[in-house]
């Protein structure tokens, strides 16, 4: 069992933050220079990380495996970035942002994380707008804002639907400020294939060049994780092609827990499949709930064209179960709607697909409205599918987006290994069960620009600023084992493609561990995915050497990780017999098919940790809730 | 592919594939031919995995290319089709071509972006560490976390705000340098000088970080604008040309500004 300290400083909820920034240790700053940190990842939270710090005088090592950090997934995140300006004087604030939060996510988030993450949004858009990003304005000349899924308040900032680069732009832009400088290091095309412990610290980590096949090893006084999320683990997700858990599923082979990660989000607002080739789902921002209406037909399997069904043989079926909150209910409750009305063969053509129909928009505020608004999502739409959505409305269909799960971190954001810190979606911590709409973005800012640069100096001031050595032997033998299991997969010699194998994971996922889940699917899920390893470790093909640019080879090394998450997932369901937000277990729901919670006995943070290949041991965090009642998540 | 959709059965289309090969930066390359029935639904890349698939599975080498995000938005894909950065299309990156507009028995030529300071790495995959210098060299406003005033404090109009997310659109594919004769970056630098230069938290460094810029770019192999315009008609986010004008206005006006002119 592993102690878990969430480490929340004492005091009310509102001082906490502000108390513990003054009871951290200090690093001095004629000391910053002699520490090195090491950052994996460069998007929204390892580029705001590495920027900072940077700024703050450490010498950081940055790491991507693209050809440039500005090439991270977070560029693609379009609807936007919530923060409590309360600018729309619609009685915002950062307690309602925080219970907002905590409501969403299902009462399965760490009030304390979560409290001081609503009160530096903020400064996450006085931050971003001091950058020069070029955020929406309104006439006059302030800032725009529009509002988003599991809230009833304007608070989301936004530039277009392309959000998410304008705020990677920034934080690139800050991190190259940092490299012109000489304070960070910028290393591209770099992997990390695993974490260096030194005395049970993190101190380092080893990378393979993804240009020449080579092994590096990088050493520091402390390793911070901002590697993104895990939903490729599904083959088909809107993650890019890239994305992986390699980097924080080796660190939690190497000790790290591994928290919550049956947590995760299905987006309700993407493009429905298109044939058997198809590499990856495409989401369309949520913000486009906020005009569209999604409906089915009434009838069963009716194949009408949409505009042959009158208005009265239509089911706007979120707007008739959940009047209140209608379009913009929380998207797990969005996604798992759409999947029940089309189980009933009540989908667009009797198939997998619903509609989003912007008729009323197009009556309220013209085409031309709709396109200021939505302009790039449409022509992505029509571009994609063929067809014309100011013409026919668009059809979407749920596809997994976001892991709520990931390390394990305390309130200092440091998981339970020494020096070992995980930024973003990489980490547990802040969403609970089920992320709202544009809290990622603020998340990952907040975590990059705002929180690591205090606590990381708290770990730092108990470390001695001495060189961090690469040629020990620890650093050696990590370097070995890595050059093992490269040489392992390249030896295989079987009959499969990496991707066949990956495809076969995330059928098997989605089905078992997807929207819903129960009991009896868990179970086989589990053996499923159990043979499967064993079929990759026995039948995979991975072509090429070690020794060179060998894109197969990354493959291998990441679903190789896949397989054994995927197994965790299904574990971590299993074992949490209720439902809440993202993770909804068909035996546990209301008389009315909302999700159940059951608080007295799961109103815990799950931290598995490593005992080998299909091993793993629970540990708990107790959630206290003494600041906002645990309640029933209500949308009607 | 998932349980959970229902797939229409697809009328395929079978196209000749001459696509570049490339051992390393020094290696002389060639193009291979191959003949790829595809569903015209799926992307130009999604049709590159089954190329790819088949290989493996023949335990031949794959074809070397880049991609990411696969939704136009990040840069990473770059592949001329049929001599067009992007392929024919205007305002989309590779990754959103779609089968559908090529006719059955059509024949796809498909290479790298092609310019100097682009050299090839491997196939399809080329280096664009140029681009990352000549941000690195001053595309950013200078200021420290935590030093931001209050994002409300300074209005900006919605004009200024929206030709500047114009600007700040701008992916960093290279579509521009592969599309000019002369290898040009001018639309690539253009776009993150205009982005600053049209706002007012860019006024501080405006004329140093065009001089700043422009010394790189002109340091890093891409040669010189002489207007053909090319480079507006490839941009997958039709990046306009006026933001070169504007840029050159600013080169000249830091000239004048400036003490330290350097020429």
């Amino acid at each position: 069992m592993i102690k878990l300290n969430s480490n929340v400083p004492e005091g009310g909820i509102t001082e906490k933050w502000s108390n513990h920034k003054f009871s951290m240790k200090l690093v001095n700053p004629a000391n910053k220079r002699k520490f090195d940190i090491i950052v994996v990842g460069t998007g929204l939270a390892g580029a705001s990380a590495a920027a900072t710090l940077g700024e703050l005088g450490y010498k950081v090592k940055a790491f991507t495996y693209h050809d440039s950090p500005r090439r991270a997934h977070s560029i693609a995140a379009q609807g936007g970035i919530n923060a409590a300006k309360n600018y729309q004087n619609d009685a915002d604030s950062v307690y309602r942002l925080f219970y907002d939060t905590i409501k969403g996510g299902d009462f399965r988030a760490r009030e304390a994380n979560v409290y001081r993450l609503a009160e530096v949004s903020n400064n996450i858009i006085d931050q971003c707008v001091a950058q020069g990003v070029p955020f929406a304005r309104e006439y006059g000349g302030t800032l725009a804002n529009r509002s988003f899924g599991g809230a009833q308040v304007s608070r989301t900032f936004y530039a277009r639907g392309e959000t998410g680069q304008q705020l990677l732009l920034g934080a690139y832009s800050s991190l190259n400020r940092q490299i012109k400088l000489g304070n960070v290091k910028m290393f591209n095309r770099r992997e990390m294939l695993d974490l260096v412990l030194v005395d049970g610290k993190a101190k380092g980590i080893v990378v393979r060049n993804l240009l020449t096949g080579e092994i590096e090893r990088h050493a520091a006084q402390a390793v911070v994780l901002a590697t993104g999320g895990y939903m490729n683990v599904y083959f088909l997700s809107t993650n890019a092609m890239n994305c992986n858990t390699t980097a924080i599923w080796r660190a939690h082979k190497k000790g790290a827990a591994f928290a919550n990660p049956c947590y995760t989000q299905i987006h309700p607002t993407c493009l429905p499949v298109h044939g058997e080739a198809q590499s990856k789902l495409v989401l369309m921002s949520e913000s486009l709930r906020n005009d569209g209406r999604i409906w089915v037909p009434k009838k069963v399997g009716d194949k009408r064209q949409p505009d042959q069904i009158p208005e009265d043989e239509r089911d706007y079926y979120l707007e008739r179960r959940y009047p209140a909150f209608g379009n913009l209910v929380p998207r797990d409750v969005a996604s798992r709607n759409a999947k029940y009305v089309c189980d009933e063969n009540r989908g667009v053509n009797g198939g997998r697909s619903v509609y989003l129909d912007f008729a009323d928009a197009f009556n309220r505020i013209g085409k031309d409205g709709v396109k200021d608004r939505y302009g790039n999502l449409f022509d992505m739409y029509q571009n994609i599918t063929g067809v014309d959505p100011y013409e026919i409305p668009m059809q979407i269909y749920p596809a997994p987006h976001y892991s709520m799960g990931g390390l394990w971190v305390d309130y200092n954001l440091m998981s339970n290994v020494p020096g070992l810190f995980v930024l973003g979606e990489a980490n547990f911590s802040d969403h609970g069960a089920n992320r709202l709409g544009a809290s990622a973005l603020m998340q990952g800012l907040a975590d990059g620009y705002f929180v690591i640069p205090y606590t990381i100096g708290n770990y730092l001031a108990t470390e001695k600023p001495e060189k961090a050595n690469p040629d020990s032997s620890e650093f050696k033998e990590t370097e070995k084992n890595v050059q093992d299991d490269v040489k392992k997969l390249l030896s295989v010699n079987g009959k499969q493609t990496v991707d066949a194998i990956h495809k076969k994971l995330g059928l098997i996922l989605i089905d078992k561990v997807g929207m819903s889940r129960d009991e009896k699917g868990l179970n086989e899920g589990i053996k499923k995915i159990k043979d499967l390893r064993e079929e990759f470790r026995t039948d995979v093909k991975v072509v090429g050497k070690g020794e060179d640019l060998n894109q197969t080879l990354e493959r291998a090394g990441r679903v190789a990780d896949f397989l054994e998450l995927g197994e965790l997932m299904a574990k971590d369901a299993l074992n949490r017999n209720e439902s809440c937000g993202g993770h909804f277990r068909e035996e546990y729901q209301t008389p009315e098919g909302e999700a159940l919670r059951r608080d007295d006995e799961y109103s815990y943070v799950a931290a598995w940790e490593y005992k080998g290949p299909g091993e793993s041991e629970l540990s708990k965090e107790n959630l206290e809730f003494t600041n906002i009642k645990l309640a029933t998540r209500s949308y009607k | 592919m998932s349980s959970n959709h229902t797939c229409q059965p697809e009328r395929l289309v079978t196209l000749k594939l001459k696509i570049w090969r490339q051992e390393n930066k020094n290696a002389k390359g060639h193009f291979d031919e191959f003949n790829q029935k595809v569903s015209p639904d799926s992307s130009i890349l999604e049709m590159l995995d089954e190329v790819n698939n088949k290989l493996e599975a023949e335990g031949k080498t794959p074809i070397a290319f880049e991609s990411d995000c696969r939704e136009g938005i990040c840069g990473t894909c770059g592949l001329a089709v049929n001599g067009h950065p992007h392929g024919p299309l205007p305002k989309i990156a590779t990754c959103q071509l779609h089968m559908r507009n090529f006719k059955d028995g059509e024949t796809l030529y498909i290479e790298p972006f092609r310019a100097a300071a682009f050299p090839v790495i491997k196939d399809l995959i080329i280096d664009r560490t140029g681009f990352d210098k000549i941000q690195q060299a001053g595309g950013y406003t200078s200021f420290n976390t935590g030093s931001a005033p209050d994002a409300s404090a300074i209005l900006i109009s919605k004009k200024s705000a929206d030709l500047s997310l114009d600007a700040a659109e701008c992916i960093g594919c290279g579509a521009c340098v592969a599309a000019c004769k002369n290898s040009s970056a001018m639309l690539f630098v253009s776009a993150k000088v205009s982005q600053f230069a049209l706002l007012p938290q860019g006024q501080p460094e405006r004329y140093d970080r065009v001089q700043a810029m422009v010394k790189v770019m002109d340091e890093n192999a891409f040669g010189s604008c002489t207007n053909t315009y090319a480079c507006e008609a490839e941009c997958p986010k039709g990046i306009s040309v006026s933001n070169i004008a504007r840029m050159n206005r600013d080169y000249f006006m830091a000239k004048l500004v400036n003490e330290k002119v350097e020429v």
